[in-house]
């Protein structure tokens, strides 16, 4: 049996997802299973469009998505988006992989991604709101029943 | 960086000559996680007993790569550095 490691991402954090896909991707090079959980704000890395407004959503779930959309801000700096862009510059500019393409050579190196479904319902997004990169959609007993067969848990 | 040593005891002792490989992959002027990435990649398609010779310029690479292969299980050999990159060795299993 492979090393398996699991990660939730419960940040939706540029910088943050930059960090736990960097890992991610890292460990499935070295064969293990990987499976990301994204919950609460780290299901902002997944949505398809920025605002996620559909019709089924109430009022309040409207606005979360409104006001947290999948433009990441970064976790110091953000300055209403100017950090996050400056960000993206100076990465390209010393040849670090964006997230876009992390996110890619995840897939390639068939890292799982499990949404969480208690968020989303939160959230009021669905199947269609998300990438179809989204692997299944589960709660806390399969992250819990995965991490209990992985040498590594991280709660980024 | 530049006419620094290499950390390993070992690989000073290699020399050109002795670092025969199969196959190179360039990765300087990628980061972390992108030389292990590609070399895991590169590394599926090869055959078991071939090495692999990877150029970087991270300097993380100088441990990563012993530390990947410890993970994998693929085969280290060395690394070397030469001004600022580096050459890493590896055989697959």
């Amino acid at each position: 049996m492979n090393n398996k490691m699991t990660v939730i991402l419960f940040s939706g954090d540029l910088d943050k997802a930059l960090a736990a896909f960097t890992l991610a991707t890292t460990a499935a090079s070295a064969g293990m299973d990987v499976s990301i959980f994204f919950t609460f704000w780290g299901l902002n890395i997944l949505k398809k469009s920025r605002f996620s407004q559909t019709k089924g959503q109430n009022p309040l779930q409207r606005m979360f998505n409104f006001m947290s959309t999948s433009k990441l801000p970064i976790s110091k700096f953000n300055m209403l988006g100017l950090g996050p862009l400056m960000m993206k510059i100076g990465m390209k500019k010393v040849g670090m992989a964006q997230l876009e393409e992390l996110m890619t050579l995840a897939r390639s190196l068939k890292v799982k991604f499990i949404a969480c479904s208690t968020s989303c319902g939160f959230f009021g997004l669905s199947k269609e709101n998300l990438v179809p990169e989204v692997d299944e959609f589960a709660g806390a007993s399969t992250y819990l029943a995965e991490a209990m067969e992985s040498k590594i848990n991280l709660f980024i | 960086m530049a006419g620094k040593k290499s950390t390993c005891p070992v690989c000073d002792e290699l020399d050109d000559a002795s670092m025969k490989s199969d196959k190179t992959l360039d990765c300087t002027g990628l980061f972390c996680p992108l030389p292990i990435a590609k070399t895991r990649m590169v590394m599926q398609k090869m055959m078991s007993g071939e090495v692999l010779e990877i150029l970087a310029d991270d300097p993380g690479f100088l441990k990563d790569l012993p530390a990947w292969c410890g993970l994998s299980g693929e085969e280290f050999v060395a690394v070397k550095q030469t001004g600022n990159v580096y050459k890493g060795y590896v055989r697959k299993k």
